[in-house]
C-alpha cells in the first residue's frame, strides 16, 4: 500500500506534524487552511456555519472566519451554486456544500450549463472557480434520497473536473488541490467512510482511521494532485480499478480470495488518468471495475471502454463490472444493493476462471 | 358539496385577425406615483409595485417626482445610444436575412429599458444582461464591430465561435457573459453582490430576464438570496408581453404585476414604464442608490412591448394581431425622448435626420469592417482547433489527442476536397 511516508517523499512534507484523522477532520482541516491562506476562500451551504454542517465537516470555520465568510444559505441548490457562480466572478473562491449529493439535481442546470461552461463560451474572461463538495454513498440507512452516488452525471459534463478520494489523507490533499483549482470541480465524499474504512461487511464492528494509514493526515498545507490515480497495493494476478468507499470493499475481496490483486483508486474521475489504469491492466491482463452506483451507463461503463481501448491485446478476459443493481437504493434492502464483498468476490472468481 | 371549481386558462386579449386590445395594461398618470426615498422599508413599496412611474406625460413633458432632471446632453446622449440601438438591430437582421448571420434578436421597441440602465448605473457595476439587452453594451460604448464580429463567429469573435450570435460579453465593460438559458444570470448576478458587500466594495450588480423567465426556479432563487443577505443588486423583469408565443398571463401576469413578486419575497418592488427613457433612468438611479447605501435589493418591473418577432426564427403574425404594436398604449421609447427633446427645444427633425444618417453610416462602415475579418462562409476564418482550449484552463491529455485527431481529419478531408487520390 502506498502508505503516507511514500506521499510525503512525494510533495516534500516529510517534515509536517502528522496527525491520526478521520475523513471530516481532514475534510475541516482543508478548508481552514484554505481559509487561512487564501481570504477569497469562502463557504457556504445549508447548515454549514453556526452548526458545522450536518456531518460537522465545516465545524468551527464560522467561529474563526466570521459569517462573511462561512455562510448558512437558504434550502435552494439552485441558488447556491448560481450564488457561487456570482461570487467566483467577482474574485471569490466558493466552496459550495450540497448536503447530499441526492439534493444536487436541483443544481444541475447551474452546473451543466453556467459553471461547467463559463470560460468556454466567454473565450477565459470569466472562469467559475468554484468547488462543490457533497457527500454521496449509501450504506448509511440513508434510503433511496440519501445514498446516491451520482458522479456519472458529472463526469459526461465537459468542464468540470470531478474527484471522489478514498482516504482521509488523499481527501485533504484533493481538497486543498480543487479549492486552488482555477476550474470548478465536483467534490464527491463517501460518507460510509467518513469515520473509518468500510470493508463492506456492515455486521462487523466498526473500525476508525486510526489503524489505517491513510488516516495519518500532516496538519499542514500538501495537496493530491488532480487527474491523479492511485495504485494503492500492488498485484500481478489482476487489476480492479475502483474509486470511494469501494477500495476498501475490494481490497478486503482480494485479501479473502488470498488474490494477488493489484487495486488501482480512480480518484479523480474527470480528468482521467487513463495511463496508470492502462499501465496496470496492461501488466495483469485482467480488469474488474466496481463501483457504487448503478451499473447502466454508470461510470464504469467509460471505464471500460477507456481501457479496453487502450489493452484490448493484453487481455486474457473480458472486463467484468461490479456495481449498485438497476434500480434506486431501497432501505429496507440496503445491503443487498450495496456491492459488498460477496459480489465482488464472485465477480473476481469469474474473472480468475474465464481463459 | 358544491363542485363549481373550473379549469383556468390565462387570457390572451387579441390573436390574429382579432382587434388589439390592451386594456389589461394597468397604467398610472404620469407624474402621479409617489418617489420614496431610498431607504423606504419594503412593505412600504407595495404600491410601487403596482403602480406605474412615469415622467413624460402626452405634451412630452417630464413632470412629477421621479423627473431625473437630467441635462438636455444627457438626453441626447441617451437619444443617440437609443436609436444606435434600432439601427444595428435593422442593419443585424437583414444581414440575417441575406443569410450572413445564422441567427438574430432585435430589442425594438424596448431600446430604452437598456440603454436608460446602462447610463443610469455607475461604470465599475456589473452588469448581468439576458440576450434582448445589447443596449447595455452600446451605452458602455461597446465598438459596434466587436459585436458584429460575435455575429459573424469570425476570427475577431470575442467568444472564439462558440456562442450563438447576440451572447456577447465584455470583462472590460463590466458585462457577464450572455447565457442561451433563461434566468441563470439572475441568481449569479445576486452572487456576485454578495461578493461585493463581502469585500466591501461599493459596486452593484444588476441583472435582466424577460417575464416569461419568472417562471423558473432561478428567479425565485434570485429573488430569496437577495433577500436573506440584503444583496447590493437590481433585479430587472423587462415585461414585454411576450415569450415568444406565450402571453405574459402563462408567466403569472394576470391581476398582479411581476414587479409585485418583490414585496412579496421581501425585497423592494416598482413597476415602471419601460418605454420612458426619463422613468426607467430615475427608477434605477433610485434602485442603485438604494442598493449602494445598504438599503438592500430592488425588484424593477419594466412595462414594455416587444414590437418585434421574438427572435430571427419567429413569425408573430401566427399568434397575435400584425398591428398590436400600432395600439400599444406605451408607444415608442426613441420617438418619446426625441419629441420630449424637440419640446425643450434642445432637438429638431433635421438634428434627427443627420444623426439617424451619421449613425446608418457608422453602423455600415462597422459592418464593413466586421465583415473583413471574416464570415462564417469567408474567412479569415479561427482555427478550428481552438474549441478544445478553454473547456479547462489546460488541456487535458484527452482534449489535446482529440485536438490531434481532428487535425488529421481535416488534412484528409481538405486532401478530398482537392481531388487528390
Amino acid at each position: 500500500m502506498n502508505d503516507v511516508s511514500d506521499a510525503a517523499k512525494q510533495t516534500g512534507i516529510e517534515q509536517m506534524n502528522v496527525k491520526q484523522m478521520n475523513m471530516v477532520q481532514a475534510l475541516n482541516s482543508a478548508m481552514n487552511i484554505a481559509m487561512e491562506r487564501d481570504p477569497r476562500v469562502v463557504v457556504l451551504g445549508e447548515d454549514v456555519g453556526y452548526f458545522g454542517g450536518v456531518f460537522r465537516v465545516t465545524e468551527g470555520l464560522q467561529k474563526k472566519y466570521g459569517t462573511h465568510r462561512v455562510i448558512d444559505t437558504p434550502i435552494a441548490e439552485g441558488g447556491i451554486v448560481g450564488a457561487s457562480i456570482g461570487m467566483a466572478a467577482n474574485g471569490l473562491r466558493p466552496v459550495a456544500e450540497i448536503q447530499f449529493a441526492d439534493y444536487i439535481y436541483p443544481a444541475y442546470d447551474q452546473i451543466v450549463s453556467e459553471l461547467a461552461r463559463l470560460r468556454y463560451r466567454s473565450a477565459g474572461e470569466f472562469p467559475a472557480p468554484v468547488t462543490v463538495r457533497t457527500p454521496c454513498g449509501g450504506g448509511i440507512r440513508g434510503g433511496q434520497t440519501h445514498s446516491q452516488s451520482p458522479e456519472v452525471l458529472f463526469a459526461h459534463v465537459c468542464g468540470i473536473k470531478v474527484v471522489m478520494p478514498s482516504t482521509p489523507y488523499d481527501a485533504k490533499g484533493l481538497l486543498l488541490a480543487s479549492i486552488e483549482d482555477d476550474d470548478p470541480v465536483i467534490f464527491f465524499e463517501p460518507k460510509r467512510i467518513y469515520n473509518g474504512p468500510f470493508d463492506g461487511d456492515p455486521d462487523k464492528p466498526a473500525i476508525g482511521w486510526n489503524a489505517h494509514p491513510g488516516g495519518q493526515v500532516p496538519e499542514g498545507y500538501y495537496t493530491v494532485p488532480i487527474g491523479k490515480a492511485n495504485v494503492v497495493r500492488q498485484g500481478a494476478a489482476l487489476s480492479i480499478v475502483t474509486y470511494g468507499t469501494m477500495v476498501h470493499v475490494c481490497l478486503a475481496a482480494a485479501s479473502d480470495l488470498g488474490l494477488d490483486a493489484e487495486v488501482v483508486d480512480v480518484r479523480s474521475i474527470a480528468p482521467l488518468d487513463i495511463d496508470t489504469l492502462a499501465t496496470s491492466v496492461s501488466k495483469t491482463g485482467r480488469c474488474l471495475i466496481v463501483h457504487e452506483a448503478t451499473g447502466f451507463a454508470g461510470f464504469g461503463a467509460e471505464l471500460s471502454a477507456s481501457i479496453q481501448e487502450e489493452c484490448f491485446w493484453d487481455l486474457e478476459a473480458p472486463i467484468l463490472r461490479v456495481a449498485g443493481w438497476d434500480t434506486p437504493y431501497p432501505h429496507a434492502f440496503e445491503w443487498d444493493y450495496f456491492p459488498g464483498k460477496t459480489r465482488v468476490k464472485l465477480a473476481l472468481e469469474k474473472l480468475m476462471r474465464a481463459a | 358539496m358544491a363542485n363549481n371549481a373550473s379549469f383556468h386558462m390565462p387570457l390572451v386579449p387579441a390573436r390574429p385577425g382579432e382587434a388589439p386590445d390592451f386594456s389589461y395594461v394597468r397604467l398610472s398618470p404620469a407624474g402621479a406615483v409617489r418617489k420614496p426615498p431610498i431607504d423606504v422599508p419594503v412593505p412600504y413599496t407595495a404600491d410601487l409595485a403596482e403602480e406605474l412611474v412615469r415622467v413624460l406625460d402626452d405634451r412630452h413633458q417630464a413632470v412629477g417626482p421621479w423627473d431625473p432632471g437630467l441635462a438636455p446632453a444627457e438626453l441626447q446622449r441617451g437619444l443617440r445610444y437609443m436609436l444606435l440601438t434600432r439601427i444595428f438591430d435593422d442593419r443585424m437582421q437583414r444581414t440575417q436575412r441575406q443569410g450572413r448571420i445564422t441567427f438574430y434578436v432585435r430589442s425594438f421597441g424596448e431600446e430604452a429599458v437598456s440603454v436608460a440602465a446602462g447610463m443610469a448605473l455607475a461604470a465599475d457595476d456589473m452588469l448581468f444582461p439576458s440576450y434582448r439587452n445589447q443596449g447595455l453594451f452600446i451605452a458602455r460604448d461597446m465598438p459596434l464591430v466587436e459585436m458584429m464580429c460575435q455575429l459573424l463567429s469570425n476570427s475577431r469573435d470575442m467568444c472564439r465561435g462558440r456562442q450563438l450570435p447576440v451572447m456577447y460579453h465584455s470583462k472590460a465593460r463590466r458585462i457577464f457573459s450572455i447565457s442561451g438559458n433563461l434566468a441563470t444570470q439572475f441568481p449569479q448576478a445576486v452572487g456576485w453582490a454578495m461578493a461585493s458587500a463581502i469585500k466591501g466594495e461599493p459596486h452593484i450588480a444588476s441583472s435582466w430576464l424577460g417575464e416569461g423567465s419568472t417562471a423558473e426556479a432561478d428567479f425565485h432563487h434570485a429573488l430569496l438570496f437577495a433577500k436573506v443577505y440584503r444583496a447590493p443588486v437590481i433585479l430587472n423583469v423587462v415585461n414585454n408581453q411576450w415569450a415568444i408565443s406565450t402571453f405574459q398571463g402563462f408567466a403569472g401576469g394576470e391581476q398582479k404585476s411581476f414587479a409585485a413578486r418583490g414585496p412579496g419575497a421581501g425585497i423592494a418592488g416598482i413597476r415602471v414604464d419601460g418605454n420612458d427613457f426619463l422613468a426607467v433612468h430615475a427608477v434605477m438611479s433610485w434602485a442603485a442608490a438604494r442598493a449602494r447605501e445598504g438599503h438592500g435589493p430592488t425588484l424593477v418591473e419594466h412595462v414594455t412591448y416587444r414590437a418585434g418577432a421574438h427572435s430571427t426564427s419567429d413569425d408573430p403574425s401566427r399568434y397575435r394581431p400584425k398591428d398590436d404594436y400600432e395600439h400599444w398604449p406605451l408607444g415608442d421609447p426613441v420617438m418619446r425622448l426625441k419629441q420630449h427633446l424637440v419640446a425643450l427645444g434642445a432637438w429638431s427633425e433635421d438634428q434627427h435626420i443627420a444623426l439617424t444618417a451619421e449613425l446608418e453610416a457608422h453602423v455600415a462602415a462597422q459592418w464593413k469592417e466586421a465583415v473583413s475579418y471574416g464570415t462564417l462562409q469567408q474567412g479569415p476564418s479561427l482555427d478550428p482547433a481552438l474549441m478544445f482550449d478553454d473547456v479547462y484552463k489546460e488541456r487535458t491529455p484527452r482534449l489535446e489527442k482529440q485536438a490531434q485527431q481532428l487535425h488529421e481529419e481535416r488534412a484528409i478531408h481538405m486532401r478530398n476536397k482537392a481531388g487528390a487520390p
